[in-house]
């Protein structure tokens, strides 16, 4: 059994020690924190200011344009033809034409500009105009402004978990349903991307012909176990390593950007973000509540449980690898080359897929009769249990899931065993389904 | 002292019996060789003494133990189909194999070294295998195979794929293994090898042992008691002063020097041919024609197909 640690330190050793998995390793969290620093340094760098040309003719506007962060608004009081003329001579980037009108509120704008007119021009213009004019006709009706305000009503639906001893904890579906898609698609790549490492693995040493000499010195299953724990390490150092990465950079840049992003556009911007995930009266306080904004969102960030969380993602990740890597290995020794292995993947990748699938379904219907089914079959439920979790679930439910997994990878591993034992030293024969029952029981 | 023995082994696979009740003892210090035609179960059998497949029936003792896991470090082994990791390094990739067989780091480091100077390949220790020639690969596998120095080193088909100058570094290091006291088993097609290393052999033919023993019982067993006279011109034929019951197989004329082969009849001392012979001619030469391996191999395999299939004669 003392082979066995030799075996796994080369598997993990050959692997982590390959240029492509330090790539990936260090492309993968890069990649990562772009995609959240990206949008946030976009909002920040929207571009030139831009100055645009009012011909209001209606005299309704005058000083409704308020000035924005890169929008200035400079009335002209010319004609038409003249003001054009001040588009092309001195660097208007759009001239805004509101013709008169008789008797009705202005409802039509013309923008004239050299380009083609980016659409926060068109939507700030869009949404000032708008207000004006209901503005205009609420106050031709003769309603009040003081009513007006009053009337504008948000809906505040804040929502809480209350578990059997009472206890309430305010609860956050957009973030649960953020959490499990992650954790679900997460399990589902590191199923796929090391599953196959297995299969390669297995399929290089048959097609070599190495196995033979290790097989005289080790149990088939042994090689096999070995080979499979290696690969589990190399994913989960990868993972570790993702997400020590990803964390460094997001916080490097907070550090470095922090204080630009403060008080300007990339705030407000964050701050959108997150109100639209926050119950509505938080998010209507606007500027001002910044701060508390910024509290319900730590608070929403927080509500799930982490340690949970990532607990049973470690094992959900493990579980289901180890489920799955042993099909894998089995069908790579079934085979000769890599491109025999497509007849037997088929039924190892549908329930992956499936899963892949169901995750938007169950965050969802995280409570439905058909999630629980597949969050407690093993070959589904490392992903849909994961996508499951952040919203809550039945103790019973999770240890059900949890011994089934492990009874699961257990009876895997063990056909795998058998099938891999015949497989690796069978040259130059197609193998079907038949074949693979029939070494399912040989006697050892 | 049998260093290993095997008692009805056999061994069946879906379609076919690959192994039928084979019964075979390897002597401790012989060189064995395994013979038999494609396909008549050597290389299952080999597989199952290196433990990489268990018998269905039958037993095998090593140095008098029943063979168990904890065996695998005294048996050292070389398939007929071997490869090494191509994107892995010689050094490495030896010491890695030198471990799974038992060794310690370090002892198995030593070993190596040693090894790598031996066959003159140190400058390969960081080189990836991809990078070496075939002739070098098998020059590592070989050294891999012997490295934990096994009591009994197993041969499948060691001469495959070698070149002649390859071959003979092989057979050096297979008789200097066999003075360092291992028992050698190897299967091979080549008979000329057969010829000359092994001191015992063992026939197999579709899946069961036809023929063991030492090579030279064997030999005298297979004998046909033909003789081969050399001699000078003589005046007489030598037909004509032939005793009755001795037979003329061949005659064969050089110049002056005449080579014969004569059969002399079952428990007849030679020294009746030559006293029947000397009146007439001068001898230069007299020794015994003993059946070469490739022949006992050829007509005991053909015998025995007759025995099994009479009707493909």
């Amino acid at each position: 059994m003392k082979k066995i640690p030799i075996i796994i330190a080369r598997e993990y050793l050959t692997r982590v020690r390959k240029r492509s998995f330090l790539v990936m390793t260090f492309l993968g969290p890069i990649l990562m924190a772009a995609m959240i620093i990206i949008p946030v340094l976009i909002a920040t760098m929207e571009g030139q200011p831009k100055k645009i040309g009012v011909l209001d003719e209606t005299g309704l506007f005058a000083g409704k344009f308020t000035n924005e962060q890169n929008l200035t608004f400079v009335d002209i009081t010319t004609d038409l033809a003249a003001a054009k003329k001040l588009l092309t001579d001195s660097g208007y980037y759009a001239l805004l034409y509101i013709p008169r009108t008789s008797g009705t509120v202005p409802t039509n704008g013309y923008i004239y500009s050299m380009k083609q007119p980016s659409l926060i021009v068109t939507g700030t213009i869009r949404n000032v105009m708008k207000k004006e004019d209901e503005q205009l006709k609420l106050a031709a009706s003769g309603v009040n402004e003081d009513i007006l305000k009053s009337i504008k009503t948000t809906i505040n639906l804040t929502s809480f978990k209350i578990d059997k001893s009472g206890k309430e904890t305010k609860s956050f579906t957009e973030v649960s349903m953020i959490v499990g898609w992650a954790g679900g698609f997460l399990i589902y790549m590191f199923i796929f991307l090391y599953g196959t490492q297995v299969l390669r693995g297995v399929i290089e040493e048959k097609s070599n012909r190495i196995v033979e000499v290790i097989v005289s010195s080790v149990k088939p299953f042994q090689l096999m176990l070995g080979k499979i724990v290696g690969i589990a390490l190399v994913g989960l150092t990868q993972f570790l390593l993702w997400v020590m990465l990803t964390a460094g950079i997001v916080f490097a840049f907070s550090a470095v950007y922090g204080g630009q992003m403060t008080g300007s556009g990339g705030r407000e911007m964050l701050i959108t973000e997150q109100n639209r995930l926050l119950p509505p009266n938080e998010a209507e306080q606007g500027g001002e509540s910044a701060m508390a904004s910024l509290n319900v969102a730590w608070e929403a960030v927080n509500s799930v449980n982490y340690p949970l969380v990532l607990g049973f993602f470690l094992f959900f990740f493990l579980g289901g690898y180890l489920l799955y890597a042993a099909l894998f290995a089995s069908v790579g020794a079934a085979v000769d080359n890599e491109s025999d292995t497509q007849q037997f993947m088929l039924p190892i990748t549908i329930p992956l897929i499936l899963g892949l699938i169901m995750i938007s379904y169950v965050i969802n219907n995280p409570d439905s009769p058909a999630v629980f089914w597949l969050s407690i079959i093993p070959f589904t439920s490392p992903i849909i249990m994961m996508a499951r979790i952040p919203f809550g679930v039945p103790y019973a439910d999770m240890i059900l899931s949890v011994i089934l997994l492990i009874a699961g990878f257990l009876a895997t591993t063990w056909m795998a065993g058998k099938i891999y034992r015949t497989g690796i030293l069978m040259y130059g024969k197609k193998v079907n389904y038949k074949e693979l029952w029939k070494w399912l029981r040989y006697k050892t | 002292m049998e260093i290993l023995s095997a008692t009805s082994i056999t061994k069946r696979f879906a379609n076919h019996t690959a192994l039928r009740k084979v019964d075979i003892g390897v002597p401790e210090g012989s060189i064995y060789g395994l013979l038999g035609p494609n396909g008549a179960g050597k290389t299952t059998f080999i597989r199952i003494i290196t433990q990489i497949i268990a018998p269905d029936e039958g037993e095998i003792f090593i140095e008098g133990h029943r063979l168990a896991p904890e065996h695998t470090h005294l048996i050292g082994y070389l398939p007929e189909e071997r490869g090494l990791y191509k994107k892995m390094k010689v050094g490495e990739q030896a010491l890695y194999l030198a471990r799974l067989k038992g060794l310690e780091k370090y002892d198995a480091l030593t070993r190596l070294r040693k090894w790598f100077e031996r066959f003159d390949i140190q400058m390969w220790w960081n080189r990836k295998v991809e990078e070496l020639s075939k002739g070098m690969q098998q020059k590592v596998q070989f050294m891999i195979t012997v490295v934990h120095e096994p009591r009994l080193v197993i041969f499948d088909e060691p001469f495959s794929g070698f070149d002649p100058i390859n071959i003979n570094i092989i057979k050096e290091e297979i008789l200097r293994l066999r003075d360092n006291g291992s028992t050698i088993i190897f299967s091979t097609h080549n008979m000329a090898s057969v010829e000359e290393l092994c001191t015992h052999i063992a026939l197999i033919n579709k899946a069961e042992k036809i023929l063991e023993g030492s090579v030279k019982e064997i030999k005298n067993q297979y004998k046909s008691n033909a003789w081969e006279i050399i001699y000078d011109d003589a005046k007489d034929q030598i037909s004509t002063i032939l005793k009755e019951g001795f037979e003329l197989l061949s005659h064969t004329r050089d110049d002056n020097m005449h080579t014969a082969t004569i059969r002399i009849p079952a428990k007849t001392s030679p020294n009746e041919l030559l006293e029947g012979l000397l009146p007439y001619i001068r001898i230069l030469g007299f020794n015994e024609i003993l059946p070469s391996i490739n022949d006992i191999f050829i007509s005991k395999v053909s015998e025995d197909t007759q025995r099994i299939n009479p009707q493909t004669a």
